[in-house]
């Protein structure tokens, strides 16, 4: 009887596990005596980090997609559904298509969604940009944007720590480039009391704000958005009240409904945070964003578990027993405008300090935007 | 530990921190429900019932334990 590895979720995590699998496991998968197995939704694998781009119209459309099942070994077998259940005990992941997938080993890579439903308004009167839809719409905006208050607000949880910041900074650089920065009142608003998660980047990103003339309130929390022809007014959950022209948010994400459907609250899966596996289920991993892990929302936590993911697999089905524990890693790049970048990296026990932005971090950035297909190919 | 608590276990939390986890998680309990976040970060001894005050739950004290604290809080609307 062949093993069963059935990758719930082909982004990121779900990718590079699944070839790092197909070149481990070659000769077994070869002899039929392994089976991997992608689900995904999409047939088209996104990029994301490239949405903060497609925004200020510097990366196009057709280069942040590739075809998943060009991106996948071919020895992988990509199937094209939803999924609509995990069922834990019986080993089967059931689809939308009425498709049930069995498998001996289950890894759930199937990553976080923006919910801007969850603020009442929000849809209606605010700009997302964690979708394609929504970072287009907003450049259409932008374009068209003569002067006024923006607001950038954060809300909790949401994936990629680093963008809103990215953003706001760009933003200031945009609205200079075209003349009308001395027309536009930029401001950023943060959930706890400082401007961003990491301590060390709020420190630096203050000083940055108060010379570009940037505006941040800390402990604001959106719970409901009110607006009238394109203008409006965010309540916070602390009782303050924000009027805004424009309004970047960026909102609460949860995990997909699949696992909400199955029982895992706002669809975050606990997860053991060294073996990253799913707690009760031996033969059940969990990468990237859908673990309930105190850590980055992001593609390079995702990049790094996945690495220990997939070796752990190849250990577990060639010796019986995984081979390695997750150390928390994560790596940033920070963009700081156009032109300069900065990075931190962390992990459960070592705090980040980042470097002095400069324009050498800037292109390494950018030339990784075009390398990240070897990332997700599990080769870089 | 009566039933209606929720740890939230933000040990070695560097982004996005403590304060942000309870944030997420209270969005989602019932009012009524006991968090208890851990954190090995001793400044969320201080962020967390400021956030707390500010928003207007209940902040029930923290515990120091060996190498953490424990933050307890407790939805009220």
């Amino acid at each position: 009887m062949a093993t069963h590895v059935v990758i719930a979720g082909g982004g990121t995590a779900g990718s590079i596990i699944a070839n790092l699998l197909a070149r481990g496991l070659h000769r077994e998968i070869q002899n039929g005596e392994v089976i991997i197995k992608v689900i995904d939704k999409e047939e088209k694998h996104m990029y994301q980090p490239a949405l903060l781009y497609v925004v200020f119209d510097r990366f196009r459309e057709d280069e942040m997609f590739k075809d998943m099942r060009d991106l996948l070994n071919p020895s992988i077998i990509f199937i094209h559904d939803e999924i609509e259940e995990f069922d834990f005990n019986a080993n089967v992941v059931r689809t939308k298509s009425g498709k049930n997938v069995e498998y001996d080993y289950l890894v759930i890579a199937t990553g976080s969604n923006p919910r801007a439903d969850l603020i009442e308004g929000l849809n209606e009167h605010g700009d997302i940009f964690y979708t394609l839809e929504g970072a287009k719409k907003l450049r259409e905006k932008l374009r068209k944007f003569e002067g006024g208050r923006v607001v950038v607000s954060v809300a909790a949880p949401h994936k990629c720590p680093v963008a809103p910041l990215e953003i706001t900074f760009m933003l200031d650089e945009y609205f200079r480039a075209k003349g009308i920065r001395d027309k536009v009142e930029l401001h950023y608003t943060y959930p706890i009391g400082r401007v961003h998660a990491l301590e060390a980047v709020a420190n630096w990103a203050v000083p940055e704000f108060e010379k570009r003339d940037i505006k941040y309130e800390t402990l604001f929390n959106m719970e409901k958005v009110e607006g009238k022809d394109g203008s409006g007014v965010i309540h916070s959950m602390e009782g303050f009240e924000k009027e805004f022209d424009l309004l970047i948010a960026i909102p609460p994400h949860k995990g997909t409904d699949a696992l909400i459907n199955s029982g895992i609250q706002d669809g975050w899966v606990p997860t053991d945070r060294h073996l990253l596996k799913a707690e009760g289920h031996e033969n059940v991993y969990v990468c990237g964003d859908t673990t309930n892990l105190p850590i980055s929302k992001a593609g390079s936590t995702a990049h790094f578990e996945a690495d220990v993911v997939a070796e752990n697999l190849i250990a577990e089905i060639k010796e019986g027993h995984p081979a390695r524990d997750y150390d928390g890693k994560v790596m940033c790049f920070i963009e700081t405008g156009f032109s300069s970048a900065t990075y931190v990296w962390f992990n459960y026990t070592t705090p980040p300090d980042p470097v002095p932005p400069s324009k050498m971090i800037h292109w390494l950035k950018l030339g990784y935007n075009r390398v990240y297909w070897l990332t997700a190919r599990g080769i870089l | 530990m009566s039933e209606n608590v929720v740890v939230v276990d933000a040990r070695g939390s560097f982004c996005p921190g403590p304060l942000m986890e309870l944030i997420s998680k209270i969005k989602s309990v019932p009012v009524g429900t006991e968090i208890h976040v851990l954190s090995t970060d001793k400044g969320s001894a201080k962020d967390i019932p400021a956030w707390i005050k500010k928003v207007g739950h209940e902040y029930l004290g923290t515990e120091e334990k060996e190498g953490y604290w424990v933050i307890k809080v407790k939805k009220t609307k």
